[in-house]
């Protein structure tokens, strides 16, 4: 287990844009993805707002070049889409010259064809082959035919909120034991039906912007993304000449036990999943430089985190900021897209800001920081904090 | 790198197997396409307050968790993995329908926390409260050995000393009804004994949970080492015999070493072919014996394949039922599993007696 | 109101599968939520909907729950005076 980890491609499409320049570029220029949605026919169009993709699914079927007869959900042609940029940005042109995995990970994976022909499947012989298309590994084993990875190690993840986080940390932790030379890892998640109401009966979707660790803030907006990075370990890396973007450093993973919703008031599982992150990377809570928060702008999770990051760093953390305003709450693929987003902020030594942030927290005294921060960047720590309890830590460097 | 163990297992099936101290004593036989998990009394193992919110899979996943605490005699664990390829599809058909039934108005937001797909594991972790790491995989007929393939590198690389991992999965009315409408479910109903010589398409489709603690440390209620496990999202039916013999090289073994063979066969006869390259080719004068037909199909019956392979490992003893040849085995050392579902997510998985 | 009181301890054993719970148990001023009935955040989102749907009440925040969901007596007076069906 003394292996780097070295993250040499990276690929993403989200409400602010449909590959990494595009939402790099709205990311320092403070252009949200927020919007009424539009491809999903809902009686709450005007009571939510929601980070969309503009590409219909035609136009995405059409740029993977699929037949009129895929079953593809639009998870699937998500997720499709962001690996195959991943691939393209570490310049793979044979996926199998060394032994390469895929773990993505979803937590709506097919749902949006169900929910759109459910009772029609017992009538509409040709809306049938989406039948198989419902559970959460198909999307994953299209990606991994879109990416040519034959009789490998493939395999999903479903943590709720912090799923594409546990894909990173499981296939960090395939390379390090030498099970694969190569990983593609991140996660995808379309805007349903099934999400959207499911949130609203908890009550946490605003009916405006979202505002992260406001303390007017209103809940969170849904939005959908996919997001994939490349591992490669030290050998591909030195064989290859490769670029590396940056190193999953250090990693944790624990839970809350406390509600199957909600946050712990103290953030016990932020916490935990934070101190296991750094003793991993063999870090000092001091020597992270930014926290790409989890910031939902739910009541319950921007107060428990920033507790659990008081607890972590003390009252003086280092600059944080929750990316969800431009995005929206991605679920299973919000970890991915943040670890992208960590990643540009590596690479440029910038701190993207905390959108719509208004008012101080009562609670405590931390506050995001709000507007384009320019800082030499060393290690970025990522959230990501879900249903289950499950909360989740990355931590990525530019060095290894 | 650190050995790993079954220390211990529990099972909620169709068949009787959550009495740990019977093996296939009784056996419930059926003539059907569909078969549920016989119960437990779930009141014994789950209070009603937390009960009440819990579809079938939820109950029976932690009951199958609680019976492998009991018998490894432990309170508690470091990690908790879960593989479920379904997940709560009790709770999305309710979620779901009631979106379309009351078009999107008057919805209640339990059935969509219940749906979530770590929902079993998040229940377990709460039961216990246990902070551990907590993963849920769910990747069709191999999410229950990404979860073992996931404990075993903890355990290995001392991040861990004692890890929950099973696999569950529940049956739902429409979810039956719709994989009966594309011929993943038999036409005919079927009976026990002949279901893995039918010769019609699908399978007979159930349910269940089988749980186990895997330990780094060996002691005197071990029921096996867990040698090694690979995973495979294809392979071609002519590519399964190099696969399994690749596999065995990997641990040093040739097909002689291999004492018994459990196989996934489900009576599909257009899948079955890749059990039968196994049974009739490279492992045609092994003991294999196979389980679906006790279990029925779902995507994570293989563990309920792990489950009869620690058994007959800790036993030495082969039940008859579970025979699928004539030959006798001489030694009970070394088993090997393999498993495939409609030709996807294959698996290979090879245990020694402790 | 004692019709009420008799008819929102029914809804709340049936709709939150308190199964082992009779509608005797439930005494009007019991606390519904923590050391009573034991009750968490889950159900009352719960009855907020059986609010709306049964009786025309609609709450937007929660938290306005909390207070109404103290006891039977609370909330029957609360819905007697709010209800618009």
């Amino acid at each position: 287990m003394s292996q780097g980890v070295a993250i040499t491609g990276m690929g993403i499409i989200s409400a602010i844009g449909n590959n990494v320049a595009e939402n790099y570029s709205a990311l320092v220029e403070g252009r949200k993805g927020i919007s009424r949605v539009d491809k999903i026919d809902t009686v709450h169009r005007d009571a939510i707002m929601v980070g969309e993709i503009d590409f219909t699914n035609a136009e995405l079927e059409s740029q993977l070049g699929l037949d009129s007869d895929n079953n593809y959900s639009r998870t699937a042609l998500l997720g499709a889409v962001a690996a195959k940029q991943a691939i393209a940005d570490a310049q793979i042109t044979d996926i199998t010259k060394y032994k390469t995995g895929l773990i993505s990970a979803t937590s709506v994976g097919g749902m949006d064809m169900t929910e759109k022909y459910y009772y029609q499947y017992l009538e509409d012989k040709k809306l049938q082959k989406y039948i198989d298309g419902h559970h959460a590994g198909d999307s994953t084993q299209k990606i991994a035919e879109q990416l040519g990875i034959e009789q490998s190690l493939v395999t999903t993840i479903s943590t709720a909120c912090s799923s594409a986080a546990n894909a990173i940390m499981f296939g960090a932790r395939l390379i390090k034991s030498g099970k694969l030379d190569r990983v593609v890892v991140g996660g995808a998640d379309c805007l349903s039906k099934f999400t959207i109401n499911g949130f609203k009966t908890l009550m946490i979707l605003s009916d405006t912007y979202n505002t992260p660790f406001d303390e007017n803030r209103k809940g969170l907006n849904l939005g959908e993304a996919a997001a994939f990075l490349v591992l490669e370990s030290d050998k591909v890396v030195k064989a290859e000449n490769k670029k590396v973007l940056g190193y999953v450093k250090g990693y944790g993973n624990a839970n809350d036990a406390f509600h199957q919703t909600a946050s712990s008031d103290n953030g016990d599982g932020a916490t935990l999943a934070m101190e296991k992150a750094l003793k991993v990377a063999g870090l000092e809570a001091k020597d992270i430089d930014y926290i790409n928060a989890h910031g939902t702008a739910t009541g319950n999770n921007d107060l428990s985190e920033g507790r659990a990051i008081i607890r972590v760093f003390g009252e003086t953390p280092p600059d944080f900021s929750s990316t969800k305003a431009y995005t929206g709450h991605t679920l299973a693929a919000a970890g991915a897209i943040e670890a992208v987003y960590s990643l540009l902020a590596l690479q440029h030594n910038e701190i993207f800001p905390n959108l719509n942030y208004k008012t101080q927290m009562k609670e405590f005294s931390i506050r995001p920081q709000t507007v384009l921060k320019k800082k030499e960047l060393a290690t970025v720590l990522s959230n990501s904090l879900g249903f289950g309890g499950n909360c989740s830590t990355v931590i990525f460097s530019k060095e290894a | 790198m650190r050995k790993v163990y079954i220390q211990s297992v529990g099972s909620v099936s169709a068949q009787k197997t959550f009495d740990n101290s019977e093996f296939l004593n009784e056996i419930s036989d059926y003539n059907d396409t569909v078969i549920l998990a016989v119960d437990p009394a779930y009141k014994d193992y789950i209070p009603p307050a937390a009960a009440r919110r819990m579809a079938k899979g939820i109950k029976m996943g932690v009951v199958a968790s609680k019976l492998a605490l009991t018998d490894a005699n432990l309170e508690n664990v470091d990690a908790i993995l879960t593989g479920t390829g379904m997940g709560c599809v009790i709770d999305s058909e309710k979620f779901v329908s009631a979106i379309i039934d009351n078009n999107e108005e008057y919805l209640t937001p339990t059935s969509f926390i219940q749906s979530t797909h770590n929902t079993v594991g998040g229940q377990i972790a709460l039961g216990l409260g246990c902070k551990g790491y907590n993963f849920t995989y769910v990747h069709a007929g191999i999410s229950f050995e990404s979860a073992v393939l996931d404990a075993k590198m903890q355990l290995e690389n001392e991040e861990a000393n004692h890890i929950l991992v099973g696999g569950v999965d529940e049956l739902g009315d429409h979810t039956v009804k719709i994989h009966r409408l594309i011929n993943h479910i038999k036409p005919e109903a079927v009976s026990l004994r002949n279901v893995l010589t039918s010769t019609s398409e699908g399978a007979v489709f159930s349910e269940g949970a089988n749980f186990f603690v895997l330990s780094s440390e060996q002691n005197s209620n071990c029921y096996a080492e867990l040698c090694d496990l690979k995973t495979f999202n294809t392979l071609n039916e002519q590519d399964v015999e190099t696969a399994a013999k690749d596999f065995l090289k990997d641990n040093d073994l040739t097909i002689n070493d291999i004492d018994l063979i459990v196989l996934g066969n489900n009576g599909d006869v257009k899948f079955d072919g890749y059990y039968n390259k196994l049974s009739n080719g490279l492992f045609s004068e092994t003991p294999q014996v196979g389980y679906k037909h006790l279990c029925g199909e779902f995507n994570t019956a293989s563990s309920f394949g792990f489950w009869l392979g620690a058994k007959i490992l800790k036993s030495q003893s082969i039940p008859d039922i579970v025979r699928m040849n004539a030959v006798q085995a001489k030694n009970l050392k070394t088993i090997l599993l393999y498993n495939q579902y409609r030709g996807e997510n294959h698996s290979f998985i090879l245990l020694k007696k402790c | 109101m004692s019709e009420l009181k008799q008819e929102l301890k029914e809804k709340i054993i049936e709709q939150l599968n308190l199964e082992d719970v009779s509608v005797e148990e439930i005494a009007d001023n019991d606390a519904l939520f923590g050391d009573g009935l034991g009750l968490d955040s889950i159900d009352a989102l719960e009855l907020i909907v059986m609010l709306d749907k049964d009786y025309g009440i609609k709450l937007s925040d929660p938290k306005e729950g909390r207070k109404i969901f103290e006891s039977v007596e609370v909330m029957a007076n609360y819905i007697a005076e709010n209800r618009t069906k």
